[in-house]
């Protein structure tokens, strides 16, 4: 487990050419009663055979994907990753390398994100992307930040069909900017909607998984010269509903994880900001953009930095400097694999297996109170859904996001999704276990 | 370049030309010097209130951001919007390129600005 | 080379996989060569990390899975936390923020939350001029106005001047220790008693983390809570700009008020705790970045507490030994021993050859250049930070080709002010990049 490769002899001579004596004189400045004079409590090294051992222990302790039933979405899905993503984000030259501050020698990784931006905007009819941020969340939290600085007003707006842990992320950064925040619903627009209003935040499809109809709203925002912004938390809805652009947002905060990224406890996941042109001073994170070099070769480079961190310090919009950059370019592999074409056939079985799967549980009695239109996901309710739920989990079946975890007056509704991974037999197999149990 | 006699400059490097009440201001050949290839400028809001020695607007190049501070008080009455497609004039030609037009609250903060010799030796001294 | 939707919209796997393989041809990692990035400790990477966090019972977890199922996950993330616990001192640390300057953000939002529940409004931080710009830019997202504190003659922060500013409407201070000119401020402890005096709180970034590994614990300077980069000092890989991973740790009087829900262990299991009504609120979905974490975990285990305290003495041993090696052939304004990095000038190279310029000429080379420009108080700073995963071999050849270009700046200037040449590209209008942003493809 060498990750230090200096022999004794070496060491010897450096200390003579750096002109001390021993290791200990280079700490000098550290005071005495501040040096750690035990042992530090993390153990002893391990070879490579026995930090696996200990590791994988840790692994099997989990029950993954591969082995129970996963009915569950609520903003992480379980999508197929196929061969070509981990092949290329496998290359050290990749996943080794720093941001791509000196172009010249990350000519790769520069023209990797700069197709990831442009893949944003074909799919979300936006005119520019960002190369990412933390998370579906966070970018919407900064898009409320956007919206704010855009339009100089210190209220947003938020839909009741908001994820719960985005709402709770935007309540965070909110609350540190002294932006007032309220939920609405969305057929209740104008009664909250004043000259206060930076933006409405809304989700589509929303958190229970209805696709919602958003003509209209952008232009009553408009009016009173408000944003509207909307969050996404299932990329692959992007081939299956109507592009942003087709009802005029103004910003769009994706959570790309869905595209090629496995769902790895939570993170590391993948969000991205994209907007209309006339945002593109306030958008946050890096841009990559196209230029030539001084032989007029075309080439790629990281520019409007000057709206960024280390050159606008505490004028800044934002402080994000490290992003998702990997994540994003496994989902630019990804969206390149599949291919426009591609997409829209993933779309459309999860589509069909989730409408499969809604049919099937309301012939066993069950309501969706919702409705059916929905994307891949929906939710279901039935009485004695505590016990259901409890049920099925002995059976290794994880049936959906009970609701009245974040909802306490949801009570006997779960939040179900389906996507291509669940194949028709795991399906007919939960019908069945739903069978015996009513 | 020359700094020309017809305005006044301030030591943070505007220069500053009176127009009966309005006060015409710009960036001296030394600022856009030091900033290097200008690519954007943030103007000011028309109607915003300018304060003389504070923050006018903010201009950009590839590596920094800098401010310029406003030379007098008083309403920014005017911006010179062909900055924004073409910030690049500032480098080329800082003394012809105005940034703002202020309607002077008080002519008399003209008199705590420098003349052009006066500035020609400040700048001398900072080389 | 063309873009990917020039050959189409719906590729075969060939096309794709040649596609991709070839860009990355046109970078260079940690893998290929010297990555001497001041403040950023481009260590190796280990491979076991990457094969960890690939195991199924990890990435094909879902985070609202119950708890029940994912034992194995909790289990990793309360005994990383308290691996970072024991290396810091620290009462607890969050695992949530995705990053070192989001931890900056938590950090700042724990530090408002903190003052308005005693009821005090103070409404500015101190942030050394040396400081990284997410330093300032943390402050300001979070409403508080940025002060800055000036360094000495020394690169420590001055003291005289943080008596002058430290008030009662200042809430603390955020301090790099070591600095971000390498050096220990050996003025740090009076910092943290002159702020705490005044009942601020004191900050740490922790970017430079990798000089303290088992020498000394921040904690025991004064830090009340500070921030780790994974993707720094725990060796987890930098992915082309991300994802990190930016715990955030804490005293106990701060506890309360960190993002939760944080993991307990009751009995022999494991479960996420309440979050209280003092946390800050999350700072992100669900829990974190887990796969950076698996990595830095896996990391940790291997190296062991002699590990650590290795770390940082081969850091600063290989530090020094490079500083010694170019002191006479570029400006060293701070003379004396260095921790983990050091910082040279570009002030009196000939020709008006430019740190810039020195920069891509090492790309020629086969080196990545190190950090430039920064920290901003030293003209034209070169930021070197070898790291302990360098060689003695890389560093000589790497100090060679230093002064080479050295000379070379004296007797062929044009060759360096002209690099890169041996690069896909040469050098790039970044302003007309700036004036005309072309920041996506468009179908015609």
């Amino acid at each position: 487990m060498r990750f230090v490769p200096h022999s004794e002899k070496e060491k010897s001579e450096m200390l003579k050419e750096a002109g001390v004596a021993s290791i200990g004189e280079l700490f000098k400045d550290v005071p005495e009663k501040v040096r750690v004079k035990d042992k530090l409590k993390i153990g002893e090294p391990l070879s490579e055979l026995e930090l696996r051992r200990e590791i994988e222990g840790l692994a099997a302790k989990n029950r993954s994907a591969k082995q129970l039933s996963l009915f569950l979405g609520a903003g992480c899905y379980n999508h197929f990753i196929p061969a070509t993503v981990p092949a290329i984000t496998g290359r050290s030259e990749f996943y080794t390398a720093y941001t791509p501050y000196q172009a010249e020698i990350s000519q790769g990784m520069l023209q990797a994100i700069y197709e990831w931006q442009s893949w944003v905007c074909i799919l979300t009819g936006m005119d520019l992307a960002n190369a990412s941020v933390y998370d579906g969340a966070t970018a919407c939290a900064e898009a409320m930040l956007m919206a704010g600085s855009a339009r100089h007003r210190k209220k947003a707006l938020v839909s009741k069909g908001l994820n719960p842990e985005y709402l709770k992320v935007l309540r965070t950064y909110a609350g540190a900017n002294s932006v007032e925040l309220k939920e609405i619903a969305i057929e209740e627009l104008e009664k909250d909607l004043d000259e206060d209003v930076s933006c409405l935040i809304v989700q589509q499809p929303d958190f229970f998984g209805r696709v919602e109809d958003l003509k209209g709203i952008a232009g009553k925002l408009h009016e009173k010269k408000a944003l509207l912004v909307v969050a996404i938390a299932e990329a692959l809805s992007l081939a299956f509903c109507e592009k942003p652009s087709e009802y005029n947002a103004d910003i769009v905060a994706l959570e790309a994880q869905s595209f090629g990224n496995a769902m790895s406890f939570g993170g590391p996941h993948a969000g991205v900001i994209a907007c209309k042109q006339d945002f593109v001073r306030q958008i946050p994170g890096r841009l990559v953009g196209k230029t030539q070099d001084i032989e007029g070769k075309e080439g790629f480079i990281l520019t409007l930095q000057a709206r960024e961190q280390h050159i606008r310090r505490e004028k800044a919009g934002s402080n994000i400097c490290s992003n998702q950059a990997l994540c994003v370019l496994a989902s630019t592999i990804y969206l390149s694999t599949l291919g426009e074409k591609g997409l829209k056939e993933i779309a459309g079985q999860n589509r069909e297996n989730a409408k499969y799967l809604s049919e099937k549980l309301e012939g066993l009695g069950f309501e969706l109170p919702f409705g059916d239109s929905f994307f891949n996901e929906f939710v279901a309710k039935k009485q004695g859904m505590r016990e259901m739920h409890a049920a099925l989990s002995e059976k290794e079946i994880v049936f959906g996001y009970p609701l009245e975890l974040e909802f306490s007056e949801m009570r006997d509704c779960v939040l179900l999704a389906v996507t291509e991974m669940n194949s028709r037999e795991e399906i007919d197999a939960l019908v069945s276990e739903l069978e015996e149990l009513l | 370049m020359l700094n020309p006699s017809d305005r006044k400059y301030s030591k943070k490097h505007e220069w500053c030309r009176v127009e009966g009440e309005i006060a015409v201001v710009g960036i001296t050949d030394f600022a856009q010097h030091t900033l290097t290839d200008i690519v954007f400028v943030e103007l000011p809001e028309v109607g915003k209130q300018a304060e003389a020695g504070k923050q006018l607007c903010v201009v950009e190049s590839v590596k920094s951001v800098s401010d310029v501070f406003s030379p007098v008080g008083g309403e920014v009455v005017e911006v010179n919007k062909e900055l924004e497609q073409n910030p690049g004039k500032l480098n080329e030609s800082p003394f012809e390129t105005w940034i703002a037009k202020i309607k002077m609250s008080n002519p008399q903060e003209i008199d705590s600005l420098i003349s052009a010799e006066e500035y020609g030796e400040f700048v001398k001294g900072l080389e | 080379m063309k873009l990917v939707f020039e050959k189409g919209m719906n590729l075969s796997e060939v096309e794709v996989i040649r596609h991709y393989t070839w860009l990355s041809r046109r970078n260079f990692g940690v893998d290929l060569g010297f990555y001497p990035l001041g403040s950023c400790t481009m260590k190796y990477n280990p491979k076991v990390n990457e094969e960890m966090a690939k195991l199924e019972g990890f990435s094909l977890i879902h985070p609202l899975q119950p708890e029940s199922t994912v034992q194995g996950a909790l289990q990793l993330m309360f005994e990383l936390e308290k691996m970072l616990c024991e290396i810091c001192g620290f009462e607890r640390f969050s695992l949530q923020p995705a990053a070192g300057a989001h931890g900056e953000l938590t950090g700042m939002m724990i530090i408002q939350a903190y003052f308005k529940k005693k009821g005090e409004k103070r409404t500015k931080i101190l942030v050394p001029d040396s400081a990284h710009g997410t330093n300032p830019a943390s402050v300001s997202m979070c409403g508080f106005e940025a002060v800055e504190v000036k360094s000495d003659s020394e690169g420590n922060i001055d003291l005289d001047d943080l008596k002058k500013k430290m008030e009662k409407d200042v809430a603390g201070i955020m301090s790099t220790n070591p600095n971000t000119l390498g050096l220990f401020d050996s003025n740090i402890e009076q910092v943290c008693e002159i702020v705490h005096g005044k009942g601020g709180l004191v900050y740490g970034d922790g970017a430079n983390m990798n000089a303290m590994l088992g020498i000394c614990r921040p904690k025991e300077l004064g830090i009340d809570v500070m921030h780790l980069n994974l993707h720094k000092t725990f060796s987890t890989p930098h992915g082309g700009g991300g994802p990190g991973g930016g715990p955030l740790g804490v005293v106990k009087k701060l506890v309360e008020f960190l993002p939760g829900p944080l993991v307990e262990k009751e009995k022999e299991k494991y479960k996420f705790g309440e979050v209280g009504g003092s946390s800050v609120g999350k700072v992100r979905s669900f829990y974190g970045n887990f796969g950076v974490m698996v990595k830095a975990f896996t990391y940790l285990k291997a190296i062991g507490a002699p590990g650590c305290r290795e770390v940082a003495e081969i850091a600063v041993l290989n530090a020094n030994y490079l500083k010694e090696k170019l002191k006479g052939h570029f400006k060293l304004p701070f003379d004396r021993v260095c921790q983990h990095e050091f910082v040279l000038s570009d002030e009196g190279l000939p020709n008006g050859v430019t740190t810039n310029d020195v920069a891509k000429r090492l790309i020629d080379y086969g080196f990545h250049p190190p950090t430039v420009y920064f920290p901003l108080i030293v003209k034209g700073a070169i930021m070197i930070e070898p790291t302990e995963t360098e060689s003695k071999e890389t560093l000589d050849r790497f100090a060679e080709a230093m002064i080479k270009i050295r000379k070379e700046a004296e007797e062929n200037p044009e060759i360096v002010r002209g690099a890169p040449h041996s690069m896909p590209v040469k050098r790039l209008d970044a302003v007309k990049a700036a004036r005309e942003p072309d920041l996506r493809w468009r179908k015609h």
